[in-house]
């Protein structure tokens, strides 16, 4: 790929890369925004949640979303269950039983981990709503206009994480906004400043990245070698994600797909067997008539 | 006992009798959501195919002077269609902005393009029929016959385009195949629906159309069942394997009786029927497989596992 001679043509590009995949890893670019502040994000550093769920509290508290059942629901002290039109930040909570020392004994580890909406650089939901209403914001994040959303939850079967959800109550999808209306008055996220481990931590992307980066390798030195981000890679199947995780396990014990690929990069392919597909129809018909 | 229902539900820790590859999750929850669509969704596409692939009849009726199939086609499509309009608002959380729909054009949006697509279908197929049961306006409603003759395949096809373009596996997976197996389904119901209406003598092309469409219905589905492989699990289990099964036994049914007693006053209203009733039990099956396959998390985990083991691209 790197040494593909017709991509290196470009004069102000670096080897390797259009255009257009330069803008690619900028979305606020993109989606029209000429100037813009740097592309803002989160980095939840699952190592140092100590699952106190400060972030839901405080994420329904100044989001005003919806108390929605206070059920148990027998997954350790997880009784949120999952993330939803009126959950936007989900503790979890994973009991394992690991192996200890040489004589095959094991104990609990904790595992406990806020998730939240990846505000992908491909956003299935944004591509597939038929409105508008999920719009692109100059922070690269990803929301949903609820006074045009008219309900019809087509984004909710295209999230390939199952994060954006259609309300009961008032029939609009809601997700996480990353905070806004908070963000454009340079305020920090409501679950990050809540967060007293700065588990959850919040700044623009290249530096989380940085940041992300540097705490995975200090815990592979410290002889955690099952650390590993989530979501960081441009590369994936999302564009990488807004907003990204450090973990200790595999992606789908935290209920996340291990590689998640945004549905709509196979629908140029699905508009074409389409068309072949009407185009046979005519010609059913054109059988049916003709072979009088 | 228990071997056997384990095998058959999520592949835990359990003794099995078919050793399955390990797969986890997070107490067994879904990883992608389950449509919130309800039934008015499988109608919609049994009923848009109906109105799309009618459309299409009418007009070959129409040029090829078969005015009594001609009329029918076009007040089914038409009927087909206000009863999709319906329940495409119903539908909706919030039915009052179904009008939001037309701020803006997507490609990227299968939902958007279909709106347009539908903007644009519905009054031609209104008219048409209008044109036909009135008899006003020859000459408007010839061309509004052709209008919705040409848009029709789109209204029949675009529908498989909205269940693939999305994270249900056993819908994004069968996005290829999809399109194929709704077009002979609303092939199949446009024709039941013409071989219910008007007289046998009159319904020849609509027997056909039945018949070439439950052909390629078969085929199309067919080919995604082999190429899923383990994959098409969602499609021969629980609700959706039950209708899918039921769906087959009438369209052999009906494809029987189209053929062979397409000139019986009792046989031939008979198999349309039948056609008919197998065309919306595929779709309702479709729907049923693609929301199962959206709860269980084994169906997004497992060949995303293997995806990272073999490549991304390697499909």
């Amino acid at each position: 790929m790197d040494s593909a001679p017709a991509q290196t043509n470009r004069a102000h590009d670096e080897p390797g890369t259009t255009l257009l995949d330069n803008l690619g890893l900028d979305p606020a670019a993109r989606a029209g925004y000429a100037d813009h502040p740097p592309r803002m994000g989160f980095f939840t550093d699952t190592s140092v949640c100590i699952g106190c769920k400060a972030c839901e509290v405080a994420c329904k508290e100044w989001n005003a979303v919806p108390e929605d059942g206070l059920l148990l629901t027998g997954m350790s002290y997880d009784n949120t269950g999952d993330l939803s039109a009126s959950t936007w930040r989900h503790v979890e909570f994973i009991e394992q039983t690991v192996p200890v020392g040489v004589d095959g004994g094991g104990e609990v580890r904790w595992l406990m981990a806020s998730n939240v909406c990846k505000h992908c650089t491909e956003a299935a939901c944004l591509d597939v709503c038929p409105t508008g209403a999920l719009m692109r914001t100059e922070f690269g994040t990803v929301v949903v206009q609820d006074d045009i959303c008219n309900g019809c939850g087509y984004c909710v079967s295209a999230c390939p994480f199952g994060v954006i959800g259609r309300s009961e109550t008032d029939g609009g999808a809601h997700k996480c906004t990353l905070c806004y209306d908070r963000l454009g008055d340079g305020l920090t996220p409501a679950c990050a400043k809540a967060c007293p481990t700065e588990s959850i931590q919040f700044g623009p992307l290249d530096e989380l990245r940085e940041r992300a980066a540097q705490r995975v390798e200090d815990l592979h030195d410290a002889g955690r070698p099952e650390a590993r981000l989530y979501g960081e890679d441009p590369a994936d199947g999302i564009g990488g994600a807004g907003a990204m995780f450090l973990l200790l396990d595999d992606p789908e014990v935290y209920g996340l797909p291990p590689d998640p690929v945004v549905t709509t990069r196979d629908l140029p392919r699905m508009w074409r067997h389409a068309a072949v597909a009407a185009c046979a129809l005519v010609a059913l018909v054109a059988v049916a008539a003709g072979r009088e | 006992m228990t071997a056997h229902a384990g095998r058959r539900r999520r592949g835990g820790g359990e003794k099995q009798m078919v050793p399955e590859a390990d797969f986890r999750s997070y107490y067994g929850r879904p990883v992608v959501r389950e449509a919130v669509w309800g039934p008015d969704i499988p109608s919609y596409l049994f009923l848009g195919g109906l109105a799309g692939a009618s459309s299409t009849l009418a007009a070959g009726a129409h040029l090829t002077g078969h005015e009594e199939l001609a009329r029918a086609a076009k007040a089914g499509a038409a009927g087909a269609i206000s009863m999709s309009m319906m329940a495409l608002v119903h539908d909706l959380g919030r039915p009052a902005r179904f009008i939001n729909m037309l701020r803006v054009l997507k490609v990227t949006s299968p939902m958007s393009v279909g709106t347009w697509i539908l903007s644009g279908y519905t009054p031609m197929a209104l008219m048409a029929a209008a044109s036909a049961v009135t008899g006003k306006l020859p000459r408007t409603g010839l061309a509004a016959t052709l209008a919705a003759a040409a848009l029709g395949p789109a209204v029949a096809s675009y529908t498989s385009v909205l269940l693939g373009d999305t994270a249900a596996p056993a819908w994004h997976d069968a996005h290829r195949e999809l399109p194929f197996i709704f077009i002979g389904s609303a092939s199949t119901a446009a024709g039941g629906l013409g071989m219910v209406a008007v007289r046998p003598e009159q319904a020849g092309q609509a027997a056909r159309l039945a018949v070439l469409g439950a052909t390629a219905e078969i085929i199309a589905k067919t080919l995604m069942m082999r190429r899923l492989g383990a994959a098409a699990e969602p499609y021969r289990q629980g609700q959706a394997g039950k209708l899918m099964d039921a769906a087959d036994l009438l369209m052999a049914a009906g494809t029987t009786g189209a053929a062979l007693g397409s000139r019986s006053r009792l046989a031939a209203p008979l198999a349309g029927t039948a056609l008919m009733a197998a065309s919306a039990l595929t779709r309702f099956g479709i729907f049923a497989a693609g929301r199962a396959s959206a709860r269980d998390p084994k169906y997004t985990v497992r060949p995303q596992r293997e995806r990272l083991q073999h490549g991304r691209d390697g499909t």
